[in-house]
């Protein structure tokens, strides 16, 4: 492979390493409040309220269903309002971070759904409030879970940052489609297809490692 | 003592530390007397069924009072019902003299700090340590790392797991996770102390080494444990008093010696099965209502009753000899108590009857056993 390619190669790596990094970040800050809304917020839950619970339900499934490529596009207009411009790496975080966001949330939702219901009456029990709760066992008991599930999210958004390609937001998928796929350069699609295995087996490796560190249930 | 003194010097600074929290103030000043916690007709329904079905009763300071019924007969409920956890649908239940059927969650939070309560699968936080876990509940209230940490350590010499303060709860065995919920319930000195099924999912050895656990606070402390239960073995080696209920209602209730004496209810008596004397299998089957084989009673006889020379006199009484055929005395509350079978002709037994019954046991005649049975 030639030093141009090369150079390209690594580009193409940091923007989908800015890309996965940036919207995964914010899918965290999002999804894991939003997950335990819906906790909190279901039957039995810690702030029962139906109604909110099944609003909440309806405007994350509508956004998952969305194909990420129709969601890319039809959220340009919002990408403009926030970074300013509707194509590039930048703008791709947008529309890949609110995809991310509800996946995310339901993730930490089934984590935080399985912390047993006697912890909670424990800390019941002994005076605690509902942000007690929150801070002292459903998250704390949930972490294992919750970082795992991080990590599925990261490598399920290295994947979509593929399709990132479509508005010009650069990155391996795009690399490997334009070199790749569209000028029959086979050794960049390998290059490609290799730096991103390394690249998913580095991240589950982390994030396995974190959650064995984590898990104290023994 | 020492433990004795901290509590009380603890409630003594709330009054001064800042009011983060409302703090909870029991309704008698004098509070050494009267009841913890009385209950008045208290209901709750589940749908079709009734959990608690107008149930009355009082627990008064310093005492250990154990509920026993049936699984599903409504000790869940009703031990949720006094720290708020559950709600009744009608009645009233008071705490140290207040009533808090009609307080929401954020007035329930101070009372819930007064009560201490250990669950039958522990409840400790997987993902805290042994002194983390211990003080939850004073982290609660607002004290800074450094003292509850110190209490902590106080409390896990009390419950003996001193060396366990930095493990994680997976790392314990089901005895030493009790001791730790024993060690978090009493952190924030509590008036009252809720035992769910504490000893159930522990082996027999673990459970009498809790039980003596939970005695030797109730003591030293003076605290006030109100337990409920399945196993009336729980009830035997510790409660002061014991309240049957079954369907919801109380159907029995007593000193423990009393009621492992003479159980008036079919409840009972089938609870306390397992623990006292009964006639064995291979004769039960053989009694008949009719016939002229010899007659076998059984005869209860506890408290002061017991203590004098029972079968001295009953030999001199009714030379025509007895047999006797299983039974023997058991000492509850240091209070004897004998249950004993025994066979004899039955021209003799409606004299034996009367005279066993004026010295203060209960008879009760079970059958004719077949000829030379």
């Amino acid at each position: 492979m030639s030093p141009i390619m090369l150079e390209l190669l690594f580009r193409s790596l940091w923007e989908t390493i800015v890309m996965t990094a940036a919207s995964g970040f914010i899918s965290l800050v999002f999804g894991l409040p939003l997950g335990l809304a819906l906790v909190a917020t279901a039957r039995g839950g810690i702030a029962e309220n139906l109604a909110v619970n099944r609003a909440l339900g309806a405007v994350i499934n509508g956004f998952r269903s969305v194909p990420f490529i129709i969601l890319l596009v039809a959220l340009i207009p919002v990408t403009r309002l926030i970074v300013g411009t509707s194509i590039g790496t930048w703008a791709a975080i947008v529309p890949l971070a609110i995809a991310a966001t509800p996946y995310y949330a339901r993730i930490a939702e089934v984590s935080l759904r399985e912390v047993e219901r006697g912890l909670i009456e424990a800390v019941r029990a002994m005076g605690g409030n509902r942000w007690t709760i929150i801070r002292e066992v459903l998250i704390p008991e949930a972490m294992p879970g919750i970082v795992a599930g991080f990590t599925v999210t990261l490598v399920t958004l290295i994947g979509a940052s593929a399709m990132a390609g479509a508005i010009g937001a650069g990155g391996l998928g795009d690399l490997a489609i334009r070199y790749g796929y569209q000028r029959f350069e086979t050794a960049v699609m390998v290059a490609v297809v290799a730096v991103l295995i390394v690249l998913v087996c580095g991240i589950q490796w982390l994030g396995d490692r974190l959650v064995s560190r984590l898990d104290r249930r023994g | 003592m020492a433990l004795v003194h901290r509590g009380l010097s603890r409630r003594f600074r709330k009054g001064t530390r800042m009011n983060r929290h409302v703090s909870w103030t029991p309704a008698e000043t004098a509070a050494d007397s009267g009841d913890v916690i009385r209950l008045a007709d208290v209901r709750r329904r589940f749908g079709e069924t009734a959990a608690l079905d107008g149930v009355s009763l009082g627990v008064r300071r310093g005492e250990i009072l154990g509920i026993i019924g049936r699984s599903g007969a409504g000790k869940s409920t009703l031990i949720r019902c006094l720290n708020g956890l559950e709600r009744p649908d009608r009645g009233s239940i008071k705490i140290e003299g207040r009533e808090i059927t009609g307080l929401g969650e954020a007035e329930l939070q101070p009372l819930r700090r007064r009560i201490g309560m250990i669950f039958q699968h522990f409840n400790l936080l997987s993902a805290k340590t042994v002194e983390e876990n211990v003080a939850l509940p004073l982290k609660i209230e607002g004290w800074p790392k450094a003292k509850r940490l110190a209490r902590a350590a106080e409390l896990l010499e009390l419950v003996g797991l001193s060396d366990k303060a930095k493990a994680y709860p997976s790392a314990l065995s089901g005895g030493q996770k009790q001791r730790v919920g024993i060690a978090r319930a009493l952190a924030a000195s509590p008036a009252l102390l809720l035992s769910d099924e504490a000893t159930s999912a522990l082996d027999p050895e673990t459970t009498r080494s809790i039980l003596a656990l939970l005695k030797d606070i109730n003591i030293k402390l003076g605290l006030t444990i109100l337990l409920i239960t399945h196993e009336m073995e729980v009830v035997r080696n510790i409660a002061d008093r014991v309240t049957v209920i079954d369907a919801g209602r109380i159907v029995e209730e007593g000193p423990v010696w009393q009621v492992f004496a003479t159980p008036q209810t079919e409840t009972t008596r089938s609870l306390l099965s397992g623990i006292r004397p009964q006639l064995p299998d291979h004769i039960a089957r053989t009694l008949s209502s009719e016939g002229s084989g010899d007659v076998v009673l059984s005869i209860d006889i506890a408290g002061p009753a017991a203590t004098g020379p029972l079968f001295q006199d009953l030999s001199k009484a009714f030379p025509v000899g007895y047999r006797l055929i299983h039974g023997g005395v058991d000492h509850i509350q240091k209070q004897p108590v004998g249950r004993f079978f025994i066979a004899l002709p039955a021209a003799s037994t409606a004299g034996l009857v009367s005279f066993v019954e004026r010295l203060g046991a209960q008879v009760e005649v079970l059958g004719h056993v077949a000829d030379h049975a």
